[in-house]
């Protein structure tokens, strides 16, 4: 991957995976639904899964984001098919991001979705097996941090220095970070 | 397959002209403005008359006004904190428009770290400012009125001259940010009243990375740059006169053809906006229906994201720009943007397309035509998106 200070570019499988995205789609009467982020947040992304004999037989995902967004689902689509939902609940979102020969810094985040979108889906199907009704969750309209459990560092959007979670200002250049980064 | 550039706001294609007086500089106009000699001599004269056709281009009453700089950015940095630091004890109340460019809204950030206080003032929908909310703004501590003549997100043209009337009458200086207005349409510092105004060369078919600022003789301004003499004291460093060769010759051309661009981009603009319209459902047109720079058009895609757009037409080899928050790597939606009204997802949505007297009616249709199949591939992809 090239990295430059202020630009960032995409490895060449990040771009195959965008330009020919594997398991667009819904699936009908799916198992299981998993959707995360919201569109005032930047990205939004919903699995779709068929299972057959606690494994994933089909998986489809729909995202509504940038390039990174897109790679990330369809790549998270390629490593959960087939899988059982044992195997597919250690799919993590940084396992994601490596298969995808890593993201650009400020595109980690975009990762952190793929991940907990398959999850709250296995989720979804284990609950409806078991009999438990969650409620829907509402969509914030706010940027939640605490949804990228296990997600990387945060790093300034505009200087890319690491700075900490609740960080109310980049210590690199002094930009507000009020619910930024 | 022909390269279609849609995005001549990130940097206008050098013109011939430019280039070849710029290659000439380079082979025989190495030599320091500064020094006695006759390569020195040489040197002087090219960057005396690349001042007196940027003076031309602005109007400006003297070419001793411009300070040729590094670019916009530059130019902004050195108006805004030059008249900041230049009268701190006159006061220390800035007013400025809520879309302004990052150079001058991170400028007057870092300001507020030095105890400087900001007022922003609001715009309608069209994203204009209103004058009389500028004149509410201002208080006995203001010593700098800062409003950009055009945006460059969405086009919108400001009412500078009135602003500029409203300054005048009360003494303070108002710096204009006019890098995406000079060379593209008429500015006129005579008629705007300004007092400092920004423009750079690459928004007028010259070099990037030059630019400069235009200061009305009489206004109070600490250099950014302390060393040499150059520039009338204002900026020291020897000069890029390579570039400022390139932004002069630029600078001509923009006067004589001005007109003839203009008209060819409006007719464009039209064409576009229409085919937008009649291609692509569920959009909104950004900016002023009228008031608004002939050579850009801001469109919000609705359901989408604007750097997923970027890249699919880049590999059709058209060439736009984008708004996006995931595209701009500020994990932010343009400010611009929801100055106007659109939310967060619209605006995640919104391309910025200009082009100049190279784009072709043909090249409107082609980009027409393959943004229509890219805009459908990525709603098909969107779960925003209910067909």
């Amino acid at each position: 991957m090239l990295v430059w200070e202020d630009r960032t570019m995409y490895s060449s499988t990040v771009m195959d995976h965008f330009k020919n995205p594997r398991n667009v789609g819904e699936i009908e009467n799916a198992d299981g639904i998993g959707e995360v982020g919201n569109p005032l947040c930047g990205d939004m992304m919903t699995i779709y899964l068929k299972i057959d004999n606690e494994a994933i037989q089909d998986i489809k995902f729909k995202t509504f984001g940038c390039g990174a967004a897109i790679a990330v689902s369809s790549m998270l689509t390629e490593m959960a098919k087939g899988k059982t939902l044992e195997e597919a609940k250690k799919i993590t979102n940084k396992s994601v991001a490596a298969a995808l020969e890593g993201l650009p810094k400020n595109k980690l985040h975009c990762s952190n979705l793929g991940a907990d979108a398959l999850h709250l889906a296995i989720q979804d199907y284990e609950d409806k097996k078991a009999g438990i009704v969650r409620p829907k969750p509402k969509r914030e309209d706010k940027h939640d941090h605490q949804e990228h459990e296990g997600g990387e560092k945060c790093t300034c959007p505009y200087c890319n220095i690491e700075v900490t979670d609740d960080a109310l200002f980049c210590t690199g250049c002094g930009h507000l970070l009020k619910e930024l980064h | 397959m022909k390269l279609i550039n849609l995005d001549y706001i990130s940097a206008n294609p050098i013109l011939p002209e430019v280039q070849e007086a710029m290659i000439a500089a380079l082979r025989d106009n190495y030599g320091n403005p500064s020094s006695p000699h006759q390569l020195g001599d040489l040197a002087a004269e090219a960057l005396q008359k690349a001042r007196e056709s940027m003076a031309r281009l602005i109007n400006s009453p003297s070419p001793q006004e411009i300070v040729f700089t590094s670019g916009g950015t530059e130019s902004i940095n050195q108006a805004i904190k030059g008249v900041a630091l230049a009268t701190s004890q006159k006061g220390n109340h800035i007013v400025t428009s809520n879309i302004e460019h990052n150079a001058v809204l991170r400028t007057l950030r870092r300001l507020r770290m030095l105890d400087y206080k900001v007022s922003s003032v609001a715009v309608d929908e069209n994203g204009r400012v209103n004058p009389t909310d500028v004149a509410k703004a201002l208080t006995d501590q203001t010593i700098l009125v800062t409003i950009m003549h055009s945006n460059n997100e969405i086009g919108t043209i400001q009412p500078i001259e009135e602003i500029a009337r409203i300054t005048r009458e009360k003494k303070i200086p108002f710096h204009c940010d006019a890098v995406t207005s000079v060379g593209v349409i008429p500015v006129d510092v005579r008629k705007l009243g300004v007092d400092l105004l920004s423009f750079s060369a690459n928004q007028f078919y010259g070099p990037s990375g030059v630019g400069g600022l235009y200061v009305r003789s009489g206004t109070s301004l600490w250099p950014l740059l302390d060393g040499g003499v150059q520039e009338n004291n204002k900026r020291a460093g020897t000069e890029n006169l390579i570039g400022i060769i390139g932004l002069g010759v630029a600078a001509e051309l923009a006067v004589r053809d001005m007109d003839s661009r203009m008209n060819h981009c409006l007719r464009l603009k039209k064409k576009l906006i229409q085919g937008l319209k009649d291609t692509v459902d569920d959009i909104f047109i950004n900016g002023h229906p009228e008031l608004s720079l002939p050579n850009l058009v801001s469109v919000s895609i609705k359901y989408i994201e604007g750097e997923g757009i970027v890249l699919m037409l880049d590999e059709e080899k058209i060439l736009v720009s984008t708004r996006s928050a995931c595209a701009a790597g500020a994990l932010q939606a343009s400010h611009v943007l929801l100055a106007i009204g659109r939310d967060f997802a619209d605006a995640q949505g919104t391309l910025v397309i200009t082009f100049g007297q190279e784009t072709t009616d043909e090249d409107v249709d082609r980009f027409l035509k393959v943004l229509k199949s890219v805009v459908q591939t990525l709603r098909d992809m969107s779960p925003l998106y209910k067909k």
